[in-house]
């Protein structure tokens, strides 16, 4: 097997192209099931107002290149890189960093990081990124960017479960996360949610999962049934949008599991808002 | 649909129904996280703030950079990070709040007590709220970047009322 080669700044590059992509133009599939949402609201209703309201902003974002939320997020980076793809030039980390600068600095994006939790400069390029790397057979070198907000990330929580707790047990607690988070974090929502692994690879699967087309189903029939019936639980809920009680409280909701320990299951949701944004390039 | 102006009237606060949707037009100050958290030190201090709350309204919002623009996208941010600011504001003069999500019950109680109101706007749609946006300036705390005060001038800018002057809630339906 030959090795493909790619450089560090073919991945500057693509990082740059795909925060503006992802920050200005909303993902097919969340697009669609707003409207399917939007469709589902009693007619006249001032809950089908705001999500017309939705699906116009997106539309508006798209044709001025117009960020479709003020708050650009905190950028999450993911990686496979391709067990035979070797990646030229010095620094990957810099490179994704300084993609993610070109894409914010001096233009139109919000630069919300700040460099120290508790002194919380702001770093004024919306670096450092949040890189996860993954290696994965073939020559491919596929990135991802989620320029993720906080009012949605604010809201998402974990927990240590018993290995010998119940799948209502987990349904529970997904759907505690979204009762807390309420009509705070921009209903309707979208879950994305890990089970297993540790507890912070845990966090990672639920963020991952957000990366999944929203209307689409886990491969396993058994976790593809928790998703079901998380969606329904939390549907109950009856927040809708703004929290004025409409149809729709979540548009979708996503499972990444793993392998975990004998005495243990993590389970993560990490909430996002109905203004899911990511962006993908295989290279 | 009902249209409102700012300064908001004791009169048009008082005829404002929680769940009631408006348009208002007039001017409103951004102010969020670290803008609340100062002007409520120079509260405590006694210090002049950077502009005059009697009678204003302030929008939790941080927009994103205007480039050529008027300003760029201007949604709402979480009101309840807000909670524990407001009541010093409300004391001062502040009249009206807008933001995203439900309020503290402390907060409920202030807008009651001061015959405030508390409105929400969709968030996630800040593309389509910046095309109300008439004007924007820097008003204050220039140096808090997209935290700065900012002073807009907006026109049929889309408005639920949230929490009326009487204390009435959306959020608390059911709930009684």
């Amino acid at each position: 097997m030959t090795t493909r080669r790619i450089t560090n700044d073919d991945i500057r590059r693509t990082v740059k192209e795909l925060c503006i992509k992802a920050n200005t133009v909303l993902r097919p599939d969340v697009l669609e099931v707003l409207k399917k949402g939007a469709d589902e609201e009693e007619k006249g209703s001032v809950s089908e107002k705001m999500m017309r309201i939705l699906i116009e902003n997106a539309a508006m974002a798209e044709k001025e290149t117009m960020p479709i939320c003020q708050d650009t997020g905190l950028v999450s980076v993911f990686l496979e890189i391709g067990e035979d793809v070797s990646i030229e030039g010095k620094g990957l980390k810099d490179a994704i960093n300084k993609g993610v600068e070109e894409a914010y600095k001096d233009t139109f994006l919000r630069k919300s990081v700040v460099a120290d939790p508790i002194l919380r400069d702001n770093t004024g390029t919306n670096t450092p990124a949040i890189i996860n790397l993954d290696i994965v057979k073939g020559d491919k070198l596929t990135i991802w960017v989620m320029p993720k907000g906080f009012g949605s990330e604010n809201k998402g929580s974990i927990c240590m479960m018993n290995p010998t707790c119940t799948e209502e047990d987990i349904v529970k607690f997904c759907t505690d996360t979204v009762k807390k988070a309420g009509s705070d974090a921009c209903p309707p929502y979208i879950l994305g949610i890990g089970l297993g692994g540790t507890m912070d690879t845990c966090a990672s699967l639920a963020k991952k999962a957000l990366l999944e087309p929203v209307g689409g189903k886990n491969k396993k029939p058994h976790i593809a049934d928790m998703e079901r019936r998380i969606r329904e639980e939390v549907s109950n809920l009856g927040i809708g949008i703004m929290g004025l009680g409409g149809k729709s409280t979540v548009l979708g909701v996503r499972i990444k599991e793993s392998p975990t320990h004998i005495a243990g299951l993590p389970v993560a949701v990490n909430l996002s808002c109905h203004a899911l944004r990511s962006a993908c390039a295989e290279l | 649909m009902k249209k409102i102006a700012t300064p908001l009237s004791d009169e048009s606060i008082k005829s404002l129904k929680a769940g009631e949707e408006v348009l208002l037009t007039g001017t409103i100050y951004t102010a969020r996280d670290q803008a609340h958290l100062r002007m409520c030190r120079m509260i405590e201090k006694e210090e002049k703030l950077p502009l005059e709350l009697k009678g204003e309204t302030i929008y939790y919002c941080g927009p994103s950079p205007a480039g050529e623009r008027i300003i760029g996208s201007c949604g709402p941010t979480t009101s309840s990070r807000m909670d524990a600011f407001t009541e010093p504001l409300l004391r001062v003069g502040l009249l009206g709040m807008i933001g995203k999500g439900s309020r503290s019950e402390e907060v409920r109680e202030a807008i009651k007590r001061y015959k405030a109101v508390y409105f929400i706007t969709p968030g996630g749609a800040g593309a389509y709220l910046s095309k109300k946006v008439k004007s924007s300036v820097v008003e204050g705390f220039e140096d808090l970047g997209p935290e700065a005060i900012y002073r807009l001038d907006v026109e049929d800018f889309p408005l639920v009322v949230g929490i009326d002057s009487k204390g009435n809630d959306i959020y608390k339906r059911g709930e009684k």
